[in-house]
């Protein structure tokens, strides 16, 4: 890794001093040679392992690289019931919908509040929220497994559609509220003199104004929430309990003592396809989404 | 209307403060005060024992077969990756916003940028998982691993004490699959910094008959040191985890005979093993590995904010 990053910088250094306005050529060849290579590294596993899903074990051996002779689909169904990718697909579908709907909700409302209104331990409250971002999860989790627990939660849908929206809470305030200062006051203060409650101005003028930036976030938090894998491996304990993450964990970890290498690789694919297409669609939002929250 | 507002605030922010404070809040701070108990986590019945948790750890040879390992390991990838990912996203932000200079005198990517930020930015939607399953597959032992079927093509036999099972470059191999999957979200990063550094400041140093890395070093990165300094702290809480992908990845989770363990990993085996108290220890000792990072970080680089 370490020799490729430098190479091209020496290519940079020697035409650099030439100083002859065609010299870009050489590092051209270079630059070009490296982001190709970086692409076909990101390209190739990821079609590998599509390849591979669809050919029989024999076939994985013979021949890794070719197009499979036959498309084996039989291992989607195999790892969709076999291995339960099924399952955990529809627990994930279930608690990623309801985790990424509650945390917008009181997300919005928090950050809302946070940045339009001025009251007492405005300022604390929000640093609190945001203060979360820069702690590891893995400091809390342990009391978090007994207090999950305690309240009945453990290995519910419920409980964890709970965790997931605290946990994504700190950066959706942060975004959120950067967000709600930006919106103008004018259109705030006309609504509240035709009458407006609070209540009112947050759902039909705020929300509707906000909707790109809720769009965004809303964006972020499904991609995180539908990657989670620390916090379902440790509170959704038990058989087909798992959701997709931690169940194709379990899956590869299983692969020890009863190899289905296509059915694994199958189950790859099925995980793979929802953040594929959600990146397809919204590519140009999440990376703007993305920086914009981390840019200050 | 002042009791109206007051009312709205507050019914607006009891439920999502309650649920952090439930949820995030207060599983922090007990943490701190179960890192001193011998609380095995299924036993209601426990008593305070002061630091003998971090004593053990540390001094105990049971205990500290797991954690000193470990602690390496992460120092190693917390010294080692943010480097490398920083590196290799600023070259390429730099090749895809500002390299393309040789073509005309406007200040532009090089061909194909859109593309390329397409593909790099894509491992960063995939689950950490699902990284570690495809890669685990790909340095695979036996003879289904990518690689090793590539050497087989070509003659070269499959070695069964190879890739990740090979003590000496297991860890490699995990940060090796933790820079394939950042660098792509850095790159998107730094170029949205780059984009609001005007452009006739490059013209100018282009004028002024700057090559293109003297450009980067001079124009470039200067003014795009904060951003540096954030992305240098997210990485390294990123290399301070790397569990799921060791938990994924490696021979024993965190093997061979410990050699890419790391602190997630210790505290996930304390926390199975009922030993609920020491595992609490760990990410005591964890969370102070990365307040040390960024006060440390913060501090080193602080310097005059560039304005433009």
């Amino acid at each position: 890794m370490q020799t490729d990053t430098r190479a091209p910088e020496k290519g940079t250094a020697t035409t650099g001093t030439r100083k002859q306005p065609k010299s870009g050529g050489v590092l051209n060849v270079f630059s070009h040679g490296f982001l190709a290579l970086w692409a076909i590294m990101i390209i190739v596993p990821l079609a590998w392992v599509v390849m591979t899903a669809f050919k029989s074990d024999d076939e994985i051996f013979t021949d890794p690289l070719g197009l499979p002779s036959q498309w084996h689909w039989e291992n989607f169904t195999r790892a969709w019931e076999k291995a339960g990718i099924g399952d955990y697909f529809l627990n994930t579908v279930l608690v990623v919908g309801g985790g990424v709907a509650l945390t917008m909700l009181l997300g919005s409302m928090a950050a809302y509040v946070l940045a339009r209104y001025e009251f007492r331990l405005n300022k604390f409250f929000y640093l609190m929220f945001v203060a979360g971002m820069m702690f590891p999860v893995f400091l809390a989790l342990v009391p978090l497994y007994f207090i999950v627990d305690n309240l009945g939660l453990l290995g519910t849908h419920f409980g964890l559609i709970l965790v997931y929206t605290a946990y994504s809470l700190p950066f959706t305030v942060f975004f959120l509220a950067a967000f709600f200062k930006t919106l103008p006051h004018g259109v705030a203060e006309a609504a509240m003199i035709d009458g407006a409650g609070h209540y009112r101005l947050f759902f039909q003028v705020m929300m509707p104004m906000a909707r790109s930036g809720l769009v965004s976030v809303a964006i972020f938090n499904i991609i995180g929430q539908w990657n989670q894998f620390l916090l379902p491996q440790v509170l959704m304990p038990g058989e087909g309990n798992n959701l997709l993450a931690d169940g194709i964990a379990s899956v590869a970890v299983s692969q020890r003592y009863d190899p289905d290498f296509s059915g694994l690789m199958a189950s790859m694919v099925i995980a793979m396809i929802p953040a594929f297409v959600a990146y397809v669609i919204f590519q140009r939002q999440i990376q703007a989404g993305l920086t914009a929250g981390a840019i200050k | 209307m002042k009791q109206r507002k007051g009312l709205f605030i507050t019914s607006f922010l009891v439920l999502p403060v309650a649920l952090y404070a439930i949820m995030v809040i207060s599983p922090f701070l007990q943490a701190f005060y179960y890192s001193m108990t011998n609380w095995t986590g299924t036993n209601p019945n426990y008593k305070f024992v002061g630091l003998d948790n971090f004593k053990r750890l540390f001094t105990n040879e049971l205990y500290s077969v797991y954690l000193i390992p470990a602690l390496k390991h992460n120092a190693f990838l917390l010294i080692a990756m943010p480097v490398i990912v920083i590196a290799l996203a600023l070259f390429f932000a730099f090749m895809l916003n500002v390299g393309g200079r040789s073509r005309g005198s406007r200040i532009r990517g090089v061909g194909g940028s859109k593309f390329y930020k397409i593909v790099f930015f894509f491992p960063q939607v995939l689950s950490v998982t699902v990284v570690g399953v495809l890669w685990g597959a790909i340095f695979r032992s036996d003879e289904y691993g990518f690689l090793n079927s590539i050497l087989a093509l070509v003659g070269i036999p499959t070695k069964p004490s190879g890739w990740l099972s090979d003590p000496d470059i297991v860890l490699l191999l995990v940060m090796l699959v933790m820079i394939w999957s950042s660098v792509g979200f850095y790159l998107v990063y730094f170029s949205a910094a780059m984009s609001s550094i005007p452009t006739e400041i490059y013209e100018a140093s282009m004028l002024d008959g700057a090559s293109r890395v003297q450009t980067f070093f001079k124009v470039t990165l200067p003014l795009l040191f904060e951003s540096v300094q954030t992305a240098w702290i997210y990485l390294g809480i990123i290399a301070l985890d790397a569990f799921a992908l060791v938990f994924v990845m490696t021979p024993e989770q965190g093997g061979p005979n410990h050699s890419s363990e790391v602190l997630g990993g210790v505290m996930y085996h304390y926390f199975s093993s009922s030993k609920a108290a020491v595992a609490c220890a760990v990410g005591v000792v964890l969370f102070f590995f990365t307040l040390t990072l960024v006060m440390v970080s913060l501090r080193a680089t602080r310097r005059e904010r560039v304005e433009y």
